[in-house]
């Protein structure tokens, strides 16, 4: 691997910036003539709008102009859109509502954008805003979505009747409720995956900036995927041509999922530049982070999972109910569907499997992909269900899912997905030695004398990562193809600049990327640089979601140093007068093999820009491109047991050890990807302890709308976590990568949940699983 | 409107604000220190923390005209002489950071809070004392070990002077 290459534990090289505070985001970014805009919003769940007076607030000091809803769509600007259909099982196509970047004639949710102000400053923008005068009629509103769904539910959309948007399925109910009927045992559970908000730390924020002169729009943006956001702009809403639209994403802080929507924030702030003559920049504060980025999860789901008289599952049926919120973002509809139904098979020989999803509007914000997008709604209910059912059998958890496990790889499940590669038994029993799951009767005792209730659980994940093959999501409803580009250029003096479609918010691509190089070509970390995040930089790209940046990113790259590699040899085999097939690249040099006969990289990176000599034929230059679609998904996968330690007085929980034993393929950089795993966890430990969305029901206000109200993990509720890795390489890319990002916020919210139910010995509870919960949990008991 | 002047990593300045301005936007927008960040409204996340007068202060809570005559160390005046602060270097080390946005606040928090225990940390100590700062990125497991291995290096230091 070399000391730089593949598989070494290389410190960031972005973290020099960022440690002496030289990072910059969106918000660090100034233009000349620069101006703050403030959004006014709905104060109300569902309303119509009667009339906005916006003639005070004009004559406020600084204000340089105040545009509402109609203007916007009186110059052509597009609706909102969600580019994945669904088509419900009697063949109907999705029922999306409209959405219009600033509201026309009705708000549908607490903090739906009505007009935007810009000012001279921040300060003076917000006082105009609260000078915008919004005459509303309020409605009823409904935030549950099992009450949306009821007779004389308050009706928010009028292109979706009920409330629901698509009722869709996924495998032959029938085989599956034969399955079950024959069943020796089955484990019913309705389980409920609660609402998060994803809060990445860098608050959303827009700099819009409209250059008269070349008639000519830069957008700066908090975006996990600008040239996705440049192509949904200019395609659908109508903002600018792709060739007079430049966006950068430049330093992003987090994203979870939450920053690949194009946000009506992003569009009318390009708008407003044009209209007021002044670049705008816009940045969220974080109660507009609260009630403005797109939520995760809000599932509720009737699960039944059948088995055999051997304790073999014979069959699963879901049932669920997803609130997709006031209006359907970007991807929200394959979240509950594609990237939901076809996990359900877990690591699990499943022979019939059916999922029914009705996925329905509320006056909510707008649910969304967030960190694992689906599949820990999955591993969620699977878990959960396979903990349930060994208690109800009797058996140990560990040896259900030893006995239920796939064991031959490829693996066709009922539910769409060809696992490639994987050894459960193998991340199982590294979870299980790491977490002295035969030592913990002992501990058990021991927490006992101490007066505190000691549980553990166990949670074995299964995820699709690499999003994804083009065609294959083409046929499933995708607008977009999955695929990733790279470019990799080598200057005539050696040094190689890669350019990504991927983008990175903390990954670390400018280390790992610049490894995959340097362990190629045997030059040094410092002589690559990784470019993304720029539209006039990179000609195309999807982004970065979906562990996604290394099957599917690093894939491009591989296939273009393939290129650059071929076209190197060719040149240095012309040089040395040697045959192409003798010529090997090692430390920076290209080698005649078994002579001493080289040539440094530099001139052979030279020699193809002086072109003084090259093969006859060949054109000058170094610099080769890829356009990468992956064949299938990758199937990280792994095992998770968790430890806890409830106060029966308090119902407060500790965590007192978690076991991570992952299976993530080739890993680029141990150091990373164990920073992933930890991150992931805190994500998970948080949706099952501390974290909530709250709406109040009947005013449909969000109750949890900051972090004094908003339980993020913070470092005292969660320990050390004891990480480790087994190894299966994925047979789908070049380098055998599944992917690291999401596995830890899929697999830990199970072990957490079965951890604490085992404590208590009771199996009736809720995420977040607060003391108060847990206390009233024991005590129904 | 108030006219003020504080010494920011050692350098005099001089404004005139606006009595609302919160001294993160005097250093962000009047200074051009953009190292120094908000992530929220509450004084919950930490982002913002900045010494002043020697102590850790988020900077979101204090007004610019409070700061006068104060002297103020942001993270951009933490490294010396192109030497990062063992806390920066730690984080580093250790990949105490992810997408880095918190990271300022973090390191200006944990340089306070390794001053305030000249005796050493343990994890205990460390993960209560960060009660203030929020990383979405790190599940802090790394931060931890960054700040009690800065904190190691600095006592061997202090000891060693």
């Amino acid at each position: 691997m070399g000391i730089e290459g593949i598989g070494a534990r290389v410190t960031r090289k972005e973290d020099q910036r960022f440690v002496t505070g030289l990072g910059r985001y969106v918000d660090d970014m100034v233009v000349p003539g620069m101006k703050y805009a403030v959004f006014v919003r709905s104060p109300h769940a569902h309303a119509t709008i009667k009339a906005i007076d916006t003639a005070s607030a004009k004559a406020m000091p600084g204000v340089i102009g105040v545009l509402t809803g109609p203007e916007l769509k009186s110059d052509g600007i597009g609706n909102i859109i969600c580019g994945w259909m669904i088509h419900s099982k009697d063949g109907s196509p999705m029922k999306m509502g409209a959405w219009s970047p600033l509201a026309t004639d009705k708000v549908r949710y607490v903090g739906d954008a009505v007009a935007i102000v810009v000012a001279e400053t921040r300060g003076q923008a917000r006082d105009a805003a609260e000078a915008v005068a919004v005459d509303y009629d309020e409605l009823p509103a409904v935030t549950d979505a099992q009450k949306a769904l009821e007779a004389g539910a308050p009706q928010i959309h009028p292109e979706a009747p009920n409330n629901l948007i698509f009722d869709w399925e996924l495998g032959d109910s029938a085989d599956a409720e034969r399955a079950l009927a024959g069943a020796a045992h089955v484990t019913r559970m309705r389980i409920v995956n609660n609402r998060l908000i994803p809060n990445a730390i860098e608050p959303r924020a827009a700099l819009g900036h409209y250059d008269k002169a070349e008639d000519h729009f830069t957008l700066w943006t908090t975006s996990q995927n600008p040239h996705l956001a440049r192509l949904v702009m200019s395609a659908f809403y109508n903002v600018a041509p792709e060739n007079k639209l430049r966006v950068i994403a430049p330093d992003v802080g987090g994203g979870f999922g939450s920053k690949i929507y194009i946000y009506p924030e992003e569009i009318v702030c390009l708008w407003a530049s044009k209209r007021t003559g002044v670049p705008v920049k816009w940045v969220a504060d974080r109660t507009e982070s609260f009630l403005c980025d797109a939520h995760g999860r809000d599932h509720v789901t009737e699960v039944s999972m059948g088995f055999d008289a051997d304790n073999r599952i014979v069959g699963l049926k879901v049932d669920t109910i997803a609130n997709l919120g006031a209006y359907m973002s970007l991807f929200s509809s394959c979240v509950p569907t594609y990237l939901y139904a076809t996990l359900l098979s877990g690591q699990y020989e499943i022979p019939h499997i059916h999922c029914n999803v009705r996925t329905v509007y509320t006056n909510t914000a707008p649910v969304d992909a967030y960190r694992g997008a689906g599949r820990p709604e999955a591993t969620y209910l699977l878990e959960r269900v396979m903990e349930t059912a060994a208690r109800e059998l009797g058996v140990s958890p560990a040896e259900l899912r030893r006995k239920n496990f796939i064991r031959e790889f490829p693996h066709q499940t009922p539910v769409i997905m060809n696992y490639d590669a994987g050894d459960y038994e193998a991340s199982l029993e590294a979870a299980m030695r790491a977490a002295d799951y035969a030592g913990f009767p002992a501990r058990r005792e021991e927490a006992k004398r101490r007066g505190k209730l000691r549980g553990i659980g166990m949670s074995c994940y299964i995820e699709a990562c690499g999003l994804a093959p083009s065609q294959a999501v083409g046929s499933l409803g995708a607008g977009i193809g999955l695929w990733e580009s790279a470019e990799v250029r080598v200057n005539a003096a050696g040094t190689i600049e890669v350019l990504t479609g991927s983008h990175s918010h903390g990954q670390g691509h400018e280390t790992t990327f610049a490894q995959v190089v340097a362990d190629r070509l045997g030059v040094p970390l410092d002589s690559v640089s990784v470019v993304h995040g720029d539209t006039d930089k990179v000609q195309m790209g999807m982004g970065t979601y979906g562990s996604r940046s290394g099957a599917v990113g690093i894939s491009a790259i591989v296939k273009a140093l393939d290129k650059v590699e071929a076209k190197a040899k060719k040149i240095a085999a012309h040089l040395l007068e040697a045959d192409e097939g003798d010529i090997v690249i090692e430390n920076g040099e290209v080698k005649v093999a078994g002579t001493d006969r080289s040539l440094p990289w530099l001139q052979v990176a030279l020699a193809a820009y002086t072109a003084h000599n090259l093969p006859a034929g060949m054109e000058p230059g170094l610099k080769e491109t890829s356009f990468y679609d992956p064949t299938n998904f990758t199937f990280p996968a792994g095992c998770y047991i968790c430890e806890v330690e409830v106060d029966p007085e308090t119902g407060v929980t500790e965590i007192v050890q978690f076991v991570a034993a992952d299976d993530f393929g080739t890993i680029i950089n141990p150091l990373i990807v164990e920073g992933q795993v930890h991150g992931g966890i805190t994500q998970g430990v948080g949706q099952a302890l501390l974290e909530g969305c709250v709406y109040e029901p009947s005013s449909g206000q969000l109750v949890t709308a900051s972090y004094m109200d908003y339980t993020m993990p913070r470092a005292s509720d969660v320990p050390s976590f004891l990480v480790s890795t087994t190894v299966t390489p994925s047979p789908s890319n070049p380098l055998g990568i599944k992917g690291c990002g999401e596995a830890g916020a899929i697999g830990s919210p199970p072990a957490v949940i079965n951890a604490i139910t085992d404590a208590i010995g009771n199996n009736d509870l809720t995420m977040p699983a607060t003391p108060q919960r847990v206390w009233t949990a024991l005590r129904k008991h | 409107m108030a006219d003020i002047s504080m010494v920011i990593n050692g350098r005099e300045v001089r404004g005139s604000v606006e009595d609302r301005m919160l001294l993160v936007h005097f250093l962000r927008e009047s200074q051009g220190l953009t190292g120094t960040h908000v992530g929220c409204d509450t004084s919950q996340c930490g982002a913002c923390v900045v010494h002043v007068d020697g102590k850790a202060v988020k900077s979101c809570t204090m007004l610019a005209a409070q700061a006068s005559g104060c002297e103020v160390v942001t993270i951009e005046g933490l490294a010396k002489d192109g030497q990062l602060h063992p806390v920066q270097a730690a984080f580093k080390e250790h990949h105490g950071l992810q997408c880095g946005f918190c990271t300022p606040g973090m390191v200006m928090s944990a340089v306070d809070m390794i001053r305030r225990h000249p005796a050493g940390l343990d994890e205990k100590t460390v993960r209560a004392e960060l009660e203030g700062n929020i990383c979405r990125c790190t599940g802090y497991h790394n931060i931890v070990k960054a700040i009690m291995a800065a904190s190691e290096e600095m006592s061997g230091k202090a000891q060693a002077a």
